[in-house]
């Protein structure tokens, strides 16, 4: 490891503009003649359009036009679509409705856009839209997980009777049957886990260009994945053609998973630019944000797990019902199936597991992935109920998740995962001894001492990540490949630029992705640039999310300099007159191995594009691209330990500590992983203890603002105490997992588990605010 | 529509805009100074935040006109000379941000913060007065410690020189 | 926003002058609520008055036990006052965690208790200081001035321009803040003068807004000790329930914050 290489705690080189206020968001951009737009929108539910004026919004003052979904429809502008297929268990495929950019029919949510207003300001331009007369006929709503799949409830979709949107399995429901009738004990639970709103800080924004001269589109936007939302634009919703399409993606203020998708906006404000002959811009509000961008979680589920005499896990039987929202957004249908089931097996040895999946429509906001993604909701329905085994079997819960741990590797779950490799008992371990688990029945006595009842919980999680192969995905429905792209850049003098598909919006590609470069050449991070978020800058790609960009994006550019590398000693070898394979990298110069004989690293960058003296058949330049596809998905695991104090009078949680021992494999950069640990952290305890989305029966969104949707603040949170351990992932060349989820993942249930121990009564759903909490300690026996 | 005068950044600027013209809008789209964000509608998350005759304030709630002859520091003018204030250096080297975005509001609130408490900053004083400032990345962890990095620095120095 | 009209007034005379002016006009103080609400167009004034620069609106006069503060005195500038702490430090206590830093550099006691909102902390302090609200026009009691939910004694174009209280041998202010919002759900301000009388204060609770519980009020008069309150049986039928607390919740609430007070004071 160099100063600056592999593994060495190197501070961002982007910190510079975001700390002195020269990011560049979205929002930032001024193009000339720009005007604003502000999206007129459903307040009901669920409703039809009788008509929509806009004659007098229309004559107000800086108005430029308002264009409604039918004029959408007229100019062939198609349907949002979910990408990933999946197929009910009776062979029927996923009922899916349709979404169109602006409703002209039917409106299903609260927040379903309907028209769009441009005008030369952004006040304008909402003044109109209040203006602008939409003649609804209401209809009768749902919202409820479990109701919407009652009888004589409102139909969402005429698509999905029922509105059932597909009744999914996975795994062997007889083999799993068996064993819970014959089985010494069954733990049996129902978890629900909660709707989350994702507030990436940067609320979502797009700026739509339409260049009449050359009939091309720009595309500015708060994206993760440019490439990809430049793909669906042209191939599915007929925006202009690939090449008449250019998608940006600048600094991005988080995201989250909400940022994957293509929503509606950008969409209409590229036709509109093409329309009104004006670029235009939206951006939304937080209001806007917590109305529209897709949700997370919202899960009901029912759960049994069964044990023989020797308390291991025989079986593992679950009925889940996931909501989906009024329509399916682009990975909705994979997130409650193959990033959720897949995973039911955790760290334990379990011969027989099966996950019955049903989706439901309703009048609420699109869910799709948020920071996870299936697998939180598998971790703590998981780790809860083995939590729950414990206390009722009467073992310790560090020994009940001993005696079931994995051992050897590979091993091949009942539910399609092949765990290449891990150590559960090395970050167990580890995770106890950090939050001194020994000691907490003196701390507990203490506490007790002063009104307060302590308790102590933990989780042990394992995660999938870096989807793939594209292959493997492909064959459970993918409706796009997940390799990622590189192409590695070496200038004449020797500095570099690095083309990758991943996108940062937060999680320090400059830097990490440079240092990666820095290893394997011995050049500077400083003369290393990493250029993405631009579909005409960087070859296809395809985005961040699901902790990708480590484990497939770093790949690709590992593959590329290998390429990069090969290259560069050849022609060294040439210079000196030496052989290939004698020729080493060390310093910033290539090296006759044993030899004092070298040639600086720009000396043979300028050789190659110089090109006088340069192997006979080589092509100048030093230019190469990659492609990773990689042979599996990685698994991350860690044990987390949450100690909290209740106050029994208020039902007010604190966290008194808050250990993460996670396995990520080898690590680029110690401080950025610990950075992405404590942010995954900081969201699973908002997700435990403050953070809901609540809809009334009529479909009004009740938490619309952080008046009322708990968002952690400093104050909510503990310091956090962070270790790692390190077994290598085989599956990619630089042997590193995904880091990203790990803490949003991990942590709900430790918390939980927490909380429940300190007050001794297992009734307890997320969020654990303090009501719900002092109700609990109070109807405790 | 009101012409305005107010000095920002030690530079005297001037400009017209609707009496209804927040100053976060004045700032980012009549100065095009974009250092200062919106990431709320409701006075809670802080992006917004700069410092109005030297303490901070959230410019999402405060009318253009009603800063008109006042001082604003924006996040863009707290570096000088290319050299980052010991608060923003801080930051990068605790890795005390992200994506960036509440950045800039965290930072001007951690200079305001440190003028009002000098090096007498604890954590648990750290997290309560962040409770403006919502971060979705970084779990607050790397905030408390550059913050309290940036406190001993710079409230140390400040009582030698004293 | 809609469009308004700002409006710089640099007296309490001239703010009313153009106050009357005004089609539907509004005060505008330190705007840590009025911008907000006009953010979302829930608050569409015609004219804005802006109070901010108004001198004699200014300052914290402490005369022996006699306290006046004015009312375009920030929050942050009570909370650290030497001054105020020296007779009375429950009110500066109380200043220290309205809304954040930020908004106590703005935000002023008088738009504060102006604006009666039913969960903010002021209107608790001010009905258990007894307190005077002092306007351009007349002096009004607290216990006059707070009506309802964000409704006051105020007439049009009426400006409070400060509050006066006689500091008592002990107060306190404890408040449990809402998890989402930070205001309080439950905030209960306590007094014990040195005649023994006693006032307990509630806000973020009320149906109605602030109010006094007199069966606490009895029972801390009796005996001063937190023990007292255990008994108390407080009624939930006039307490707010919403989807972060219930009435029974915050009826504990109540209970809770008011024998911590009195631990405090």
């Amino acid at each position: 490891m160099g100063v600056e290489g592999i593994g060495a705690r190197v501070a961002r080189k982007e910190d510079k503009r975001f700390l002195t206020g020269k990011g560049r968001y979205t929002d930032d951009m001024v193009v000339p003649g720009m005007k604003y737009a502000v999206f007129v929108r459903s307040p009901h539910a669920h409703a039809t359009i009788r008509s929509i004026d806009a004659t007098s919004a229309k004559s107000m003052p800086g108005v430029i036009d308002v264009l409604d979904g039918k004029q959408l429809l007229a100019d062939g502008i198609g349907n949002l679509i979910c990408g990933w297929m999946i197929h009910s268990k009776d062979g029927s495929p996923m009922r899916m409705g349709a979404w169109r950019p602006l409703a002209h029919e039917t409106v299903r949510y609260v927040g379903d856009a309907v028209a769009i207003v441009v005008a030369d300001s952004v006040a304008q331009a909402r003044d109109a839209a209040e203006a602008v007369v939409v003649d609804y006929e209401t209809l009768p709503v749902v919202t409820d997980t479990l109701q919407a799949l009652s009888e004589g409830e409102p139909q969402i979709h005429p698509e999905a009777p029922g509105n059932l949107i597909f009744d999914w399995e996975l795994g062997d429901a007889g083999a799993a049957d068996q064993a819970i009738a014959a089985a010494a004990h069954v733990t049996e639970l129902k978890i629900i886990n909660n709707r989350l709103s994702p507030n990436a800080m940067e609320p979502r924004a797009t700026l739509g260009i339409y260049d009449a001269g050359d009939d091309h589109f720009t595309c500015y936007t708060t994206s993760q994945n440019p490439h990809l939302a430049r793909l669906v634009m042209s191939a599915f919703y007929n925006v202009a053609p690939e090449n008449k399409l250019r998608v940006i993606a600048p600094d991005v203020g988080g995201g989250f998973g909400s940022k994957i998708f293509i929503y509606p906006e950008e969409i209409v404000c590229l036709w509109a630019s093409k329309r009104t002959g004006v670029p235009v811009k939206w951006t939304a509000d937080r209001t806007e944000a917590f109305l529209t961008d897709a949700h997370g979680r919202d899960h009901v589920s029912t759960v049994k797990m069964a044990f023989d005499s020797n308390n291991r896990i025989t079986a593992l039987k679950v009925d889940t019902i996931a909501n989906l929202g009024a329509y399916m957004s682009l990975f909705s249908s994979c997130v409650p199936t193959y990033l959720y089931a897949t995973l039911l097996s955790g760290q334990y040895a379990i011969p027989a597991i099966h996950a019955n999946v049903r989706t439901v429509y309703t009048n609420t906001a699109p869910v799709d992935a948020y920071r996870g993604a299936g697998r939180p909701e598998a971790t703590y329905l998981l780790e809860r109920t083995i939590e729950t085994a414990a206390r009722e079997l009467g073992v310790s819960p560090a020994e009940l998740r001993r005696i079931n741990f994995i051992r050897t590797f590979p091993h091949q779950t009942p539910v399609i995962m092949n765990y290449d490799a891990g150590d559960y008992e090395a970050s167990l371990k580890g995770a106890m001894e950090a939050a001194d688990w020994d000691g907490f029945a003196a701390r507990k006595a203490e506490a007790e001492r002063r009104g307060m009842k302590r308790g102590i919980g933990m989780s042990c999680y394992i995660e999938a990540c870096g989807l793939a192969p594209s292959a493997a995905v492909g064959s459970l429905g993918a409706g796009v490949g997940l390799w990622e792209s590189a192409e590695v850049r070496v200038n004449a003098v020797g500095t570099i630029e690095v083309m990758t598909g991943s996108h940062s919006h937060g999680q320090g590609h400059e830097t990490t992705f440079a240092q990666v470069v820095a290893e394997r050449f011995g050049v500077p991070i400083d003369s290393v640039n990493i250029v993405h978020g631009d579909t005409d800058k960087v070859q296809m790609g395809m985005g961040t999310y699901g902790s990708r960009s480590g484990a497939v994006g770093m790949s690709a550019v590992f593959k590329a300099l290998d390429k990069v590398e090969a290259k560069a000693k050849k022609i060294a070898a040439h210079l000196m007159e030496a052989d290939e394979g004698d020729i080493v990298i060390e310093d910033g110069a290539l090296k006759v191995a044993g030899t004092d004989r070298s040639v600086p690293w720009s000396q043979v960058a300028l050789a190659s594009y110089t090109a006088h003296n340069l192997p006979p058949g080589m092509e100048p330049g030093l230019k190469e691209g990659a492609f990773y596809d990689p042979s599996n998905f990685t698994f991350p695991a860690g044990c987390y330990i949450c100690e909290v104090e209740v106050d029994p009078e208020t039902g007010q949680t604190k966290i008194v500590q808050f250990v993460a021992a996670d396995d990520f494999g080898n690590i680029i950069n110690p401080l950025i992983v610990e950075g992405q640990v404590h942010g995954g952290l900081a969201q699973g305890i908002g997700q435990a203890l403050l953070e809901g989305v609540h809809y009334d029966q009529s479909g009004q969104l009740l938490t619309a603002s952080y008046m009322d949707y708990a968002m952690p603040r400093a104050d909510d949170l503990p310091s956090f105490t962070v270790t790692t351990s390190n077994t290598p992932c085989p599956s990619n060349p630089l042997g590193v997992k995904g880091c990203g989820e790990a803490g949003a993942i991990g942590s709900p249930p430790a918390l939980i588990n927490a909380i429940t121990d300190a007050i001794g009564n297992n009734e307890l759903t997320m969020p654990a605010t303090p009501q719900k909490v002092w109700a609990a300690v109070h109807s405790a026996h | 529509m009101a012409k305005l005068t107010m000095t920002v950044n030690g530079r005297q600027v001037s400009g017209t805009c609707d009496d209804r013209t927040l100053l976060v809008h004045f700032i980012r789209e009549n100065l095009g100074l974009t250092g200062t964000h919106v990431g709320c509608d409701t006075t809670q998350c802080g992006a917004c935040v700069v410092h109005m005759d030297g303490q901070s304030v959230k410019s999402c709630s405060i009318l253009a006109a009603q800063a008109a002859g006042s001082s604003i520091t924006t996040i863009e003018g707290l570096a000088s000379n290319g050299e980052l204030h010991p608060v923003q250096a801080a930051f990068k080297t605790h890795h005390g941000l992200q994506c960036g975005f509440c950045t800039p509001g965290m930072v001007m609130t951690a200079v305001d913060m440190i003028r009002r408490h000098g090096g007498n900053l604890d954590e648990a004083t750290v997290r309560a007065e962040l409770e403006g400032n919502i971060c979705r990345c970084t779990g607050y962890h790397n905030i408390v410690q550059a913050i309290l990095a940036a406190a001993a620095e710079t409230g140390g120095v400040r009582q030698a020189a004293e | 926003m809609y469009e308004t009209i700002y409006h710089r007034a640099s007296s309490v005379a001239e703010a009313a002058n153009l106050m009357g002016t005004a089609a539907e006009g509004k005060y505008l103080s330190g705007g840590m609520t009025l911008i907000p609400t006009m953010k979302q167009r829930l608050a569409a004034p015609s004219d804005l008055v802006d109070l901010r620069h108004i001198a004699e609106m200014k300052g914290i006069a402490v005369d022996g036990r006699s306290v006046r503060i004015g009312a375009a005195t920030t929050h942050e500038e009570v909370a650290t006052s030497a001054a105020l702490a020296s007779v009375c430090p429950a009110i500066c206590g109380l200043a220290s965690h309205i809304g954040d830093p930020h908004v106590r550099h703005m935000g002023t006691i008088g738009g504060s208790i102006a604006n009666n909102d039913p969960a903010a902390d002021y209107p608790a302090a001010m009905l258990a200081l007894d307190a005077v609200i002092v306007t351009d026009r007349r002096e009004v009691k607290a216990e006059d001035f707070f009506t309802g939910l964000f409704e006051t004694a105020l007439e049009d174009g009426e400006i409070v321009t400060a509050v006066r209280f006689e500091a008592p041998a002990k107060a306190a202010y404890q408040k449990f803040p809402n998890p989402a919002s930070r205001y309080a759900m439950t905030g209960v301000f306590v007094v014990r003068r040195a005649d023994g009388g006693v006032r307990v204060a509630v806000t973020g609770a009320g149906s109605d807004g602030v109010f006094r519980h007199r069966d606490l009020e009895a029972a801390l008069a009796a005996n001063w000790s937190p023990g007292a309150v255990t008994n108390v049986k407080v009624d939930d039928s006039d307490l707010l329930s919403d989807i972060h607390a219930s009435a029974a919740y915050r009826a504990n609430l109540v209970k809770v914050m008011t024998k911590r007070a009195v631990a405090a004071a």
